[in-house]
């Protein structure tokens, strides 16, 4: 099937194969300027391939060490007679969220209605139907905020996706419910999935998205997401990542945020669980009085893998970048940490700060971290710092001498710990049951289950730590 | 007159602070300039001694019969023009020592003079610590850093005695003292004061007067002065309050 | 306020100091044809009179450099290199064995004095033995007296070669293998000449030593090599300085310096480099490619890197610790100032492989003019490496809004009982500072220089104390624009 001389890995050969075998049936369905995009990026993938360990941004990956495996496609969506909810029960205890279910890559509605028109105009559903039906907010900004020329995985993402969410808010709209994307995989076979979501914010508009992505089985597959979120001015956005997947499964997360004036982003990546996951996250702040805050928290076991890259582009004067990411590195579990602060020529009076705290729990797991700066404007305050430590032996005498057994006091430290990120999560009930699994995690009760990892739905009683406080 | 500022009028960020403001000081005398929060204070300390961002859009500074507008903060310095800071500023690294050396050497050789022997400048140091009860050891810090409150208001009148200027103004300077080091800043003052010099004391409050005697007290309100009298206009303003000088306005 | 030159102005001309030490000594050369290839490393060698070993390991490492690539990923900009168009061997033509300062070519303490170290006042006033380098052979090696009391080695690397084979054959290479990179294997195979310092077990070098190295012939490739072996107990001070006189072409300099210390062994290392930088558009400047390298072989043992940057147009050097024995000890600190068009990219490896090594690193960029400086850092955690321990501090400090200061560290952490801290913060210089200094009558020029030397304090403290003086003096001239 191949044409031409780069010697391809296995996974190489199968994106490849797959997109000059199914070309006409991926374009059957896109608009003509889709199709440009597809060729284009595939050209680009053809040269490049995927990314390898030698490239800076993906030295110390695990990925590219899984290249040697194979994996099928999905081509069309399968129908269930069932709702998503029953399929998937994952509802967040005490709140209710629209939700966009996506099935093996594919939109999943029982209904056959795959675009709604929600209160004040808000449009959601899939993209397919999105640039079917509303082309012009589409083309303006489909592939306009991601490049897929970053790395092959953006590339054959562009090349090769079926299906994802699209989301517009008007303007001046502030949205009430939190919109929630569940990203199921449930198949038995090994499933590679290119999933595209677009989400536009209209000005001075308000959106809270969840963007979950749970496993529903054991078996391994392969999720490559890009997500393209364009703000316009003073449109704000709380984005939370949810990633409770199973320990096979590979999970990389692209997602690029374009800020104009006086926009806000918030964005929260909660890692409870998985195999091999890497966030990458694209924030280009480009009109004056940006900001956005960008935090983490991993909890990795076994031979669990979490790889966080955060960019932050500081283009014009005047914007704000915070960043936090915290981890718990447990049994065999490594972790990657790269933050990058670009502040460009005259981005005068830019406030940019990054921060990387781990903690590693075993002589097995193992840490790196990078945080970057990188700073071509004078008049700035920027900053970044990273540890990588235990608990702080001190606390633990101190708590246990005030009775506190060890076990108690480090859990209730590395809670702490934890809490520092998702003290910042604004959706009240989302935060407690974000507490509640890393409560459960942090005890070692949180696992990949039959039905649902994230036990959201199954309030059963409360997790507390057995501590009598009034001992502190 | 050594100090004639005319109908001054000075903006920061377009915002106008000091809205026609006029003071005559001669060699000799001390004047103290007192006022509410926000009457624009501090702006004069800055426009007098240079401050970038403060603007000049009317009127004039003299000093030494000459306007010093085209002056660098630098060069009014080393004029004569000394400012006791309201807040110091920390400069780590750099000895308390090689700071005042420099500064000294910086004077002497605006005025084509010689740089200080060493030995001199030691003696100097040695004395001028004494006036104002620095212990030696501060002045091998760095400038400013992890000095309390009341050493950086010390080491300001220290500073001042080493330069010997002929223009002061303290900005404040009482703000934050307790009674024992308000007396020893005062006695620096006082020690310093001689016919060929003056002094503009900027205080919010009357006590710091109590001793350092001032020959003029100016009270300020809105970017200019409002009433100008002796030293019981001190008493009188701290007996009345502040209220009473809107209504003055 | 009205300012006669105004803040940007100040700053123009602060970043466009002119290089000081722009003069070439003329004294005769020996100089291999341009080009590199077996027959030319065969010429260095036999001109050497070296033995075939050392042949040998030259054209091992020569093959292999034919076989890699010219390492792209530092964050600095530059023309292709054309390894062709350089001259590889240049030697002052020996006249006949020097016994005395008398007997130096006068022209070259001329050149010492203009530098404001010459021998003399070095010999009589700071007793620092000198091991002068003019364009890669060792003209006069002072104070070999005192040395040769305590049993201490300090010589040339030639003359090493010739009459302690053994030492070298035991230790060169062993921190930097030729197969470390583009440079090292380079290095190796053309090395001209350099210094080769042995303290032996329980010998405290009671003086300083130092190398003084001067590129001087035109278009030469300099290429040092410095080894310093110090043996169980021992202790050394070693001290680098080096400037280069002003040319227009940009000239190639890629050193290598290897430390091994054995148990308790202590060696501090001290530079000041200060090589021409370029002129104020950028033309010409020294490209400096260095491969530093410590081996804390044994326990407790302890290397120190300190360093004042201030020249070469493209800096490319991260003075590395591999702390090998446990509670053995690594420290870098770091003052690297860019002007005009310089490109820096430098910082430091920590690689922890013992128990309980501690490693320190202090990094005080400052960026003035169109300039790029980078720190890069890796800190490496092994597995075994229980309880250890490193703190870094990366600082950038921006003049002007034209340059670049950037941070790019590396933490790799692979045990559990370890702590690493980083932290780094980036900002320009203080406004209040400069008024308050400007407001006790000292100039913004001084007022920088003053406040940019008590920003580098921490690092300047760790110099020894005769190289702390010209070190706060160069922070000085390469921003204030003034000559002296």
């Amino acid at each position: 099937m191949l044409t031409i001389d780069k010697k391809y890995s296995k996974l190489e050969s199968v994106l490849f194969d797959h997109y000059v075998a199914n070309k006409n049936d991926l374009n059957s369905s896109c608009q003509p300027g889709v199709s440009d995009e597809r060729e284009k990026a595939f050209n680009f993938f053809k040269e490049t391939g995927l990314p390898v360990n030698k490239d800076e941004k993906w030295r110390n990956s695990l990925l590219p060490k899984h290249y040697g495996q194979s994996y099928t496609f999905d081509t069309s969506p399968v129908i269930y007679d069932k709702a998503a909810g029953e399929i998937f029960d994952c509802v967040i205890h005490g709140y209710s969220a629209h939700i966009l279910p996506m099935l093996n890559g594919w939109y999943y509605s029982s209904s056959k209605e795959s675009m709604q028109i929600l209160e004040d105009g808000v449009i959601a559903g899939s993209i397919l139907t999105a640039q079917k039906e509303y082309p012009e907010l589409f083309e303006k900004h489909f592939g306009k905020i991601a490049d897929f020329q970053k790395d092959g995985f953006t590339a054959t993402n562009t090349a090769l996706f079926r299906d994802g969410v699209f989301i517009y808010v008007p303007d001046n709209v502030i949205v009430k419910n939190a919109i929630q994307l569940l990203m199921m995989v449930n198949r038995d076979d090994r499933l590679l999935m290119n999933s595209r979501n677009l989400i536009i914010l209209g000005k001075n508009s308000k959106l809270d998205f969840m963007h979950c992505d749970d496993s529903i089985n054991h078996d391994s597959s392969f999720i490559n997401t890009l997500t393209e979120i364009y703000l316009d001015e003073n449109a704000s956005l709380d984005l939370y990542k949810l990633q409770n997947i199973n320990d096979e499964t590979t999970l990389l997360n692209n997602t690029f945020i374009y800020q104009e004036k006086d926009s806000r982003s918030k964005v929260a990546v909660l890692t409870l669980n998985g195999g091999k996951i890497r966030n990458e996250i694209d924030v280009d702040l480009h009109g004056e009085g940006a900001e956005s805050d960008l935090n983490g928290i991993y909890l990795m076991d076994k031979k669990q893998h979490v790889d966080n890259q955060v960019f932050v582009r500081h283009s014009v004067p005047n914007c704000y970048s915070n960043e936090l990411f915290k981890g718990v590195l447990d049994d065999e579990a490594s972790a990657i940490f790269n933050g990058h602060i670009y502040v460009a020529k005259d981005a005068q009076k830019t406030n940019a700060f990054q921060r990387n705290n781990n903690i590693l729990m075993t002589p097995e797991a193992s840490i790196d971290t990078m945080p970057f700066l990188e700073i071509y404007a004078d008049d700035v305050k920027c900053s970044h710092g990273a540890t990588v430590g235990q608990l702080d032996e001190d606390a633990m005498f101190y708590m246990m001498q005030r009775g506190i057994s060890k076990q108690d006091a480090r859990l209730l430290l590395m809670y702490a710990f934890a809490s520092e990120v998702t003290s910042k999560i604004s959706i009240d009930p989302l935060r407690i049951s974000v507490e509640d699994m890393i409560k459960r995690r942090l005890r070692g009760e949180l696992s990949i289950c039959e039905k649902c990892v994230l036990h959201c739905s199954v309030p059963d009683k409360p997790i507390e730590f057995e501590i009598d406080m009034s001992k502190i | 007159m050594l100090l004639n500022i005319k109908d001054l009028h000075v903006s920061i960020n377009g915002k106008e602070i000091l809205k026609g403001f006029n003071l005559g000081v001669n060699k000799g005398e001390v004047h103290a300039i007192m006022g509410p929060n926000g009457t624009g204070k501090s702006t004069l300390a800055a426009a007098i001694t240079g401050r970038e961002g403060y603007e000049i859009t009317q009127g004039e500074i003299e000093y030494k019969g000459k306007d010093i507008e085209d002056l660098s903060p630098d060069e009014r310095a080393n004029e004569g023009i000394f400012l006791s800071f309201q807040y110091p500023v920390e400069i780590p690294g750099v000895s308390m020592t090689n700071f005042m050396r420099t500064a000294i050497n910086a004077q002497r050789e605006y005025r084509g003079e010689e740089s200080i022997p060493a030995g001199e400048f030691l003696k100097k140091m040695e004395e001028k610590k004494n006036l104002v009860d620095i212990h030696s050891k501060l002045t091998k810090r760095s400038v400013n850093e992890g000095f309390s409150g009341g050493e950086k208001k010390k080491n300001e009148i220290f500073q001042m005695a080493m330069l010997e200027p002929m223009l002061a103004i303290l900005d404040e300077t009482d703000s934050g003292l307790d009674i024992d080091a308000l007396k020893v800043v005062a006695r620096g003052v006082n020690a310093l004061r001689s016919d060929e010099n003056a002094f503009v004391i900027i205080t919010h409050y009357q006590r710091l007067l109590d001793y350092i005697e001032p020959d003029f007290v100016h009270v300020m309100w809105d970017g200019r002065i409002v009433k100008s009298g002796g030293k019981r206009l001190a008493l009188e303003l701290e007996e009345k309050g502040y209220d009473w000088v809107k209504e003055l306005y | 306020m009205k300012d006669g030159k105004g803040k940007n102005g100040v700053l123009e001309e602060v970043t466009s100091g002119e290089y000081k030490y722009g003069f070439v000594t003329d004294i005769e050369m020996d100089m291999a044809p341009k080009g590199l290839n077996e027959d030319i490393i065969r010429f260095i060698s036999s001109k050497k009179n070296e033995p075939d070993w050392m042949l040998e390991l030259r054209l091992k490492a020569f093959r292999h450099w034919q076989k890699m690539k010219e390492p792209k990923w530092a964050h600095v900009k530059y023309p292709p290199i054309d390894f062709q168009d350089i001259i590889y061997y240049a030697a002052p033509k020996k006249k006949k064995q020097l016994e005395s300062l008398n007997e130096v070519d006068p022209e070259l303490l001329d050149t010492f004095n203009k530098l404001g170290i010459s021998l003399e006042e070095q010999k009589m006033l700071a007793g620092v033995a000198v091991d002068a380098v003019i364009d890669s052979v060792s003209v006069k090696t002072t104070f070999q007296d005192t040395l040769a009391k305590h049993d201490i080695i300090f010589c040339s690397f030639s003359e090493a070669v010739q009459n302690h084979p053994e030492l070298i054959k035991q230790y060169m290479g062993k921190a930097v293998p030729y197969t470390d990179n583009y440079y090292a294997a380079l290095n190796t195979a053309v090395f001209s000449d350099g210094s080769f310092c042995y303290i032996p077990k329980d010998v405290r070098c009671p003086i300083e030593l130092s190398t003084y190295f001067r590129i001087n012939a035109a278009n030469t490739g300099q290429f040092e090599r410095t080894l310093i072996v110090a043996e169980e107990g021992s202790y050394v001070s070693y001290l680098e300085g080096c400037t280069a006189p002003q040319r227009d072409e940009n000239q190639l300099h890629a050193a290598i310096v290897e430390i091994i210390a054995m148990d308790d062994a202590e060696v501090k290392y001290s530079t000041v480099q200060n090589w021409y930088p370029g002129d104020k558009n950028g033309k010409g400047g020294i490209y400096n490619f260095v491969t530093k390298r410590g081996l804390c072989k044994g326990r407790s043992s302890k290397i120190s890197w300190t360093q004042v940057e201030t020249g070469s147009a493209i800096t490319w050097k991260y003075p590395s610790c591999f702390l090998m024995g446990d509670n053995s000890i690594g420290e870098f600190y770091s003052v690297a100032v860019t002007n005009n068009y310089q490109q820096a990219d430098t910082g430091s490896k920590m690689v922890h492989i013992g128990k309980n090594t501690k490693s320190t690193i202090i990094s005080k960029g400052i960026s003035a003019g169109k300039s790029n400086n980078s720190y890069r850092g890796l800190v490496r955690i092994s597995k075994k490496a229980a309880n250890s321990r490193n703190f870094s501090q990366c600082d950038s400090l921006l003049l002007g809004d034209q340059c670049g200061a950037h941070t790019f560290p590396y933490i790799k952490t692979g045990n559990e009982t370890s702590i690493v801290e980083h932290e780094a913060t980036t900002s320009k210089i203080s406004e209040d500072q400069l008024f308050y200094c400007r407001q006790r009558g000292i100039n913004t020029e001084k007022a920088i220089g003053l406040i940019v030397n008590g920003y580098a304090k921490e690092v300047l403290n760790k110099l020894p104390m005769e190289f702390a003086v010209e070190a706060q003096k160069l922070l000085a001239i390469t921003l204030e624009g003034s000559v002296g």
